[in-house]
């Protein structure tokens, strides 16, 4: 937890240091909501927002991998963020968006149900996310932030776009560590 | 990578270029066509790439250089004759130069003595009716008197040395490896600070050095500055050598430069030369190129919006609209241009392969190249040289009988071997065309039946016969040689041409020879496609993967237990994929009789039967890649983007072969289409 903590402060500052305008500490984060759960997302890794659009579906992927669209010219993949967290397929309709968002040197889009607010979090102020019994999905999160009468979620670009090997050796070592503990 | 290693790639793709120009020049001289221009273009090559090497202090290369331009120069003099045997040997100076580069380029050093024997054929050849060894000719061990020699170096550069690419520091270094040097600087040209021009030179320095090297040593630091500095070389007046007085007034100035450095046609050339080309990263190219390919589907999507108008609404917008097309196909045919090049660069390299060959083969061939001009994709360029080597392997080691032989039947001994290339409507046409004994067909079935390649019962069309040539390990020559024979070579030849979206075409005639024919695209980044709709979704099959494609009649596809169905076509039974499986496509067509098979031949010419819905039309599309924000997809080559906008995903049909276990597999799932007259 200790260590969970440090490391979500450590990213929000970095955000916060790279964030142009900003005051020294804090970062800035786009919200959006899954149901009725507001999430948080850096806002500089954010390159736009749009409507939801048919996309084209690539085979054998996973099924959060919703497929992929023409942005300007350039093949973009959109991953829905409700069935990655494991909360089953969105029922995507023009109402829905997709957020663009740079994961280190790959374009991804974000499917959520609507883009709601920006926030500016001072990195005192993450609270580290509660250790659950998800040890693979542990990393998904960054931290959560409580607001005034809600709580935002951050959502951890990392962790979403590590790649399907890393995330199977992850839950395997944690299927294995659990074997040996029972 | 640091900037010094970026320098050298430069100077090693260089020296490729010019190595080119070299063994375009000598074909010229050889063949009789060549004049004096050509001879100074060579002249040129070879200096560059000497001087280039100095820099880097390629020791080797520049003196096997040194040697060679020096009897370059005697040619250009005209005291040399471009004699037939004089030719032959500038031809053998360069193959040797090219690999003394590679030796430089990969560190790899040839063995101590590699050259020496070309040196001396080449001093030999210079030496013969040289009136006067002219010291600046001479080799570093030439005429100065042993011992020390102290001279007294005057070097002013002009303001604009930098721009020339010189140092005066590393000049400096230069000549300290000659012996121990003090340097004075004179900074009397120096301005105040706020008046200095960082890019300009203003010092100007006395260099006494004393050295047992020749003068000529020294002269050759400055080879390169010569012409941007104000240079004199004396001896120093105290120095102990007793000619030291004479010699003082024997000062060079910039101007009288070592005979290497350019004559005043050479010069003004130079500065001509410059304006006609740009170096530019392929990449800019390639992001150029893209974008044409965004407006070109742009403007159809225009164009289709256009069409949906009545056509007396707005005729205005209309002409725009087509005037707007044929800008943008002329637009993307120059951006295209800007990407090919001539394949010369790739056939250059081959007149010396075929002329080791045939040495080593004891064959006695001539080379015959056309349309080198013809322009091609610079990618396609780079895919072309080993198929090329391959195929001219074969044709030398298959192809063209001994010289014995081919008197024996009538044919002049030397034998010949054609290398062409044109372009014809949008393709490439590369030809290797030999007049040799032509493809021995029975041998060859006969090689193939033993290998299990053909079955014992089938009696294959000659085309058959003929593309056997290209099955993996398979060979008709009976000895294993260093040329060919281990059957790995035309194997190559078909993958890369796949590869690149190619097609063979093999043409021979027993006893008159054979012909292979590399039809190519112009480029990679488009691409034939047939669109096909497999439900909602649309993908794209590559033309040149389809062999037919057809509507079946229900008697001729068949289960196979534990296999999936198969296509009964003309005595061969072809795996059925249906592709809505393959890739879990909804409301698609399940009966393969109602929707259309395309036959797909990918690698290794296994072929399988594609279960599409329909066929919507032949169209070329931008290739757009896949792996660029996503991961790469088994059976999917990449993606393009329609007229509408929409993504529509390319089929890799060699990744689909690949995976028919696959195919089988999923097909097991949804229920299988009735099959009710299978049996009938």
């Amino acid at each position: 937890m200790q260590s969970a903590l440090s490391q979500s402060a450590a990213i929000a500052g970095l955000a916060a240091a790279r964030a142009a305008g900003g005051t020294e500490q804090t970062a800035q984060f786009i919200t959006f909501t899954i149901g009725a759960q507001e999430y948080g997302i850096d806002i500089m890794v954010v390159r736009e927002i749009k409507g939801w659009a048919e996309t084209t579906p690539i085979p054998k992927a996973p099924q959060h991998m919703r497929g992929v669209i023409n942005l300007r010219g350039v093949i973009v993949p959109i991953f829905d963020l409700r069935a990655r967290f494991g909360m089953g397929l969105t029922e995507a309709s023009r109402m829905h968006v997709v957020i663009i968002v740079d994961a280190g040197t790959r374009t991804v889009g974000l499917l959520v149900d609507a883009v709601s607010d920006i926030i500016s979090v001072e990195p005192a102020a993450v609270r580290p996310v509660p250790d659950l019994d998800l040890a693979a999905e542990d990393n998904l999160l960054q931290g959560l932030v409580p607001l005034e009468d809600r709580m935002v979620t951050l959502v951890s670009l990392d962790g979403l776009f590590r790649s399907s090997a890393a995330l199977e050796a992850a839950t395997a070592a944690a299927a294995a560590a659990a074997n040996l503990a029972a | 990578m640091t900037s010094l290693d970026d320098f050298k790639k430069t100077y090693f793709e260089e020296c490729g270029e010019l190595l080119d120009q070299l063994y375009a020049g000598l074909a010229d001289i050889a063949e009789g066509r060549g004049d004096n221009e050509t001879l100074h273009a060579v002249f040129r090559a070879v200096h560059s790439i000497k001087g280039g090497g100095g820099a880097f202090g390629f020791a080797r290369l520049v003196s096997f250089a040194h040697a060679f331009e020096t009897l370059l120069d005697m040619m250009r003099d005209g005291r040399i004759g471009a004699t037939p045997e004089v030719a032959a040997l500038l031809v053998r100076a360069t193959d040797t130069l090219s690999d003394l580069i590679d030796a430089a380029r990969t560190g790899q050093e040839r063995p101590p003595g590699f050259e020496a024997e070309l040196v001396q054929a080449l001093q030999a050849a210079a030496g013969g009716d040289t009136p006067a060894p002219r010291h600046d000719q001479a080799p570093a061990e030439a005429n100065e008197p042993a011992g020390t020699t102290r001279y007294c170096i005057r070097f002013a550069p002009h303001p604009d040395l930098f721009q020339r690419a010189n140092d005066p520091l590393l000049l400096i270094r230069a000549l300290k490896r000659l012996g121990p040097v003090a340097v004075e600087p004179d900074l009397a040209r120096l301005p105040d600070l706020s008046a200095i021009d960082p890019e300009q030179a203003y010092l100007a320095w006395t260099i006494h050095l004393a050295t047992a090297s020749p003068r000529t040593a020294v002269e050759e630091v400055f080879e390169f500055a010569a012409d941007d500095c104000d240079l004199s070389i004396a001896l120093e007046p105290d120095a102990d050598t007793g000619a030291a007085a004479a010699r003082a007034e024997s000062a060079v100035t910039g101007k009288a430069n070592p005979a290497a450095q350019p004559t005043p046609g050479r010069t003004s050339e130079a500065a001509g030369e410059q304006p006609h080309s740009i170096r530019v990263d392929v990449e800019k190219v390639d992001r150029v190129v893209n974008l044409v390919g965004e407006l070109v589907i742009s403007q159809a999507a225009l164009a289709q919006f256009g069409q949906s108008l009545p056509p007396d609404l707005c005729p205005a917008l209309l002409n725009g609209l087509e005037t707007l097309s044929q800008h943008l196909r002329e637009l993307q045919e120059s951006v295209m241009a800007i990407r090919a090049q001539p394949v010369k660069s790739v056939f250059s390299r081959m007149p010396r392969l075929v002329r080791e060959l045939a040495s080593q083969l004891g064959k006695e061939v001539r080379l015959v190249v056309t349309g080198e001009a013809t322009e091609i994709d610079k990618t396609v360029i780079e895919q072309l040289a080993d198929p090329l080597t391959h195929l001219l392997r074969n044709a030398l080691d298959h192809g063209i009988e001994s010289p014995e032989l081919r008197e024996a039947n009538g044919k002049p001994r030397q034998g010949t071997v054609h290398l062409g290339a044109e372009q014809r409507s949008g393709r490439i046409l590369i030809e290797i065309a030999d007049d040799g004994q032509g493809i021995d067909r029975p041998k060859l079935l006969a090689r193939a039946r033993q290998r299990g390649l053909v079955a014992k019962d089938a009696v294959p069309t000659e085309e058959e016969i003929d593309n056997l040539v290209f099955a993996p390990g398979l060979s008709t020559a009976t000895n294993v040689s260093q040329v060919s024979g281990r059957g790995v070579g035309m194997d190559v030849v078909k993958r890369n041409m796949q590869a690149l979206g190619g097609r063979i075409i093999i043409e021979s005639r027993s006893g008159t020879g054979s012909r292979f024919i590399l039809s190519l695209p112009l480029t990679l980044a488009i691409l034939d496609g047939m669109t096909v709709a497999v439900g909602q979704q649309t993908y794209i099959v590559p033309i040149t993967n389809i062999v037919e494609s057809l509507r079946p009649r229900r008697a001729d596809i068949h289960s196979v237990v534990g296999r999936g169905d198969v296509l009964a076509i003309r005595g061969e039974y072809v795996p059925l994929l249906y592709l809505h499986c393959a890739f879990g496509v909804a409301d698609a067509e399940t009966d393969p009789c109602r929707g259309i098979i395309v036959i797909v031949e990918g690698e290794g010419r296994r072929r399988i039967g594609l279960v599409v819905d329909e066929l919507l039309g032949q169209q070329q599309v931008v290739v757009k890649s896949l792996e660029a924000n996503y991961d790469s997809v088994d059976g999917i080559g990449g993606a393009t983007i329609l007229g509408n906008g929409r993504v529509a995903l390319i089929l890799d049909v060699s990744g689909l072969s690949a995976n028919d276990a696959l195919a089988v597999a999923s097909r097991a799932e949804p229920p299988p289409p009735p099959p009710p007259h299978v049996l009938q």
